[in-house]
């Protein structure tokens, strides 16, 4: 039983060396050491010699099929979307040294968001250096002292972190569950501001929000709608606009965050909006005016590769079909998936424990497969998962060898 | 309503998260006493919430330590809560 709250913080009694402001990690230094003295390979270290294709890598020597990139469309090796690259690198040189409202807006900077304008058929975008960036940015900035930021528990880490940049009253609800956004609606007091925050498909287990319903209800309640569509842009709704397209509710997000860094196949971070005042975002938006803007280069590979993905459906399909093939297969060989079917590219096999993951991860890869492993406190539920993202590029060939490979070292680790 | 009631209803909702019979009084923490992790906070807060119909934000919960400072911040909301808060 504790004293009380009148005792003071006890600092933690620490074996051996000086407590100073590394001691906090102690625990997770021990962690770590703990499941590395048992000769694991670690699997956050792992170095990719060579990349080969989309879907090749050489890593420890070995060639190794990726199935843990989130390069959904593959674009990483498109020729075209190679040669702007190459373009933009002569003609404006490797960087912009500056920030989007000094030096740093070139003319590939507007063709890039030319482009995703065009993508989503919206009014504004906004172009930032990264994903974890644009989410920061936005959030932040829009929802503030006094607001309220009603937000699905399972939100990805650059979410929680805009809403804390932000100082806004943080309100999270379960996971997908409609009726407890709803409530936690109703509780806002009178008068606040309200931003509701949702992503269309999760990461961690690949499943998708009821995007449909929960728009419905946050416009209901005054809110505003931002959702982050990070692993559903260009192969999920008709024109890969995302979930929110896929189930009709594009006119009714406020704003849609997304990332180059999947299927775009490079790097940065945006938002597209119609919010009529939404320009005004680039001069009290922070990340984005206090940092430097993305290379020529980085941008030109981007506006080719969103324009490119306009005219994917051939790609779109294929990439489903890998997805689906992969899900029933697994689920035939008997793992535990994180959802009942294939909802997105991202297949999340449910590992029994940390240590069988970490073996099974290893055992993986010794086949020649990689794969996420993604452990507590990244994951719900404090899950162990093997995470494989499919790329439209992995053949149908491909796809029966990485079943093998999931036998033989589902067999191999007793986890099947 | 006073603080007495606010106490006793808080009290039923934690008997389910109370897996190892701890004594509660107001002193009692809930990480290191109840030994609560971040997934039984979640659904011990909504539980809160609901029966109270109020909302604990996140920012409010970083400053909840003890059962005694639980109940004072819901006793706090409550729109019927009299002056012996």
């Amino acid at each position: 039983m504790s004293d009380g709250i009148m005792q003071p913080d006890a600092p933690e009694e620490l074996e051996g060396g000086t407590a100073d402001l590394f001691s906090k990690f102690d625990p997770l230094i021990k962690m770590r050491e703990g499941l590395l003295s048992t000769g694991q390979k670690d699997p956050f270290s792992l170095v990719m010699e060579k990349v080969l294709s989309p879907t090749r890598a050489i890593c420890n020597g070995r060639d190794t099929i990726l199935l843990g990139t989130y390069n959904y469309m593959g674009m990483t090796f498109d020729p075209q979307v190679i040669e702007a690259g190459h373009q933009a690198m002569r003609d404006f040189g490797t960087g912009t040294t500056g920030s989007r409202v000094l030096n740093g807006t070139y003319q590939g900077h507007k063709e890039c968001e030319d482009a995703l304008r065009e993508f989503y058929a919206m009014d504004h975008a906004m172009v930032f250096s990264t994903g974890y960036l644009a989410n920061l940015g936005i959030i932040s900035t829009i929802a503030g002292k006094g607001d309220y930021i009603i937000l699905d528990i399972d939100s990805h880490a650059s979410i929680y972190d805009g809403c804390k940049l932000g100082d806004a009253e943080i309100v999270p609800f379960k996971h997908n569950d409609i009726e407890a956004m709803e409530k936690r609606l109703k509780r806002v007091p009178e008068g606040a501001g309200k931003l509701v925050i949702l992503e269309g498909v999760y990461s961690m287990l690949g499943d998708v929000a009821p995007l449909k319903e929960m728009v419905r209800i946050a416009k209901e309640h005054g809110a505003m709608v931002l959702v982050d569509e990070a692993h559903s842009m260009g192969f999920i709704g008709e024109n890969g606009r995302g979930v929110a397209e896929l189930q009709g509710v594009m006119d009714d997000v406020d704003f849609i965050i997304g990332t180059f860094s999947k299927s775009v196949g490079t790097v940065g971070g945006f938002c597209v909006s119609n919010h009529p005042k939404f320009e005004i975002m680039r001069l009290v938006c922070r990340p984005y005016v206090f940092t430097a803007s993305l290379p020529p280069a980085v941008v030109a590979t981007a506006a080719t590769s969103i324009r490119k993905l306009m005219q994917g459906s051939n790609k779109r399909a294929h990439l489903w079909e890998n997805s689906r093939r992969l899900h029933s297969g697994l689920k035939e060989l008997g793992f535990t998936l994180g959802t009942d079917e294939a909802q997105s590219a991202i297949i999340a096999v449910i590992m029994p424990d940390l240590e069988q993951g970490a073996a099974m991860w290893e055992a993986l890869l010794e086949e020649g497969l990689y794969v996420n492993l993604a452990r507590p406190p990244a994951t719900p539920a404090n899950m162990t998962l093997l995470r494989c993202s499919l790329c439209a590029e992995h053949s149908e060939e491909e796809v029966s060898t990485i079943l093998d490979m999931f036998e033989a070292a589902g067999k191999a680790t007793g986890i099947i | 309503m006073d603080r007495a009631d606010t106490d006793s209803r808080i009290r039923e909702q934690i008997a389910p998260f109370n897996k190892k019979g701890v004594t509660i009084t107001d002193g009692t923490t809930f990480q290191g006493d109840l030994e609560f992790d971040s997934l039984t906070v979640m659904d011990f807060v909504a539980a809160i919430e609901d029966e109270f119909d109020i909302i604990i934000s996140m920012n409010q919960q970083a400053e909840i330590e003890t059962y005694g400072q639980l109940v004072d911040a819901v006793h706090k909301q409550r729109p019927d809560a009299g002056t012996t808060a």
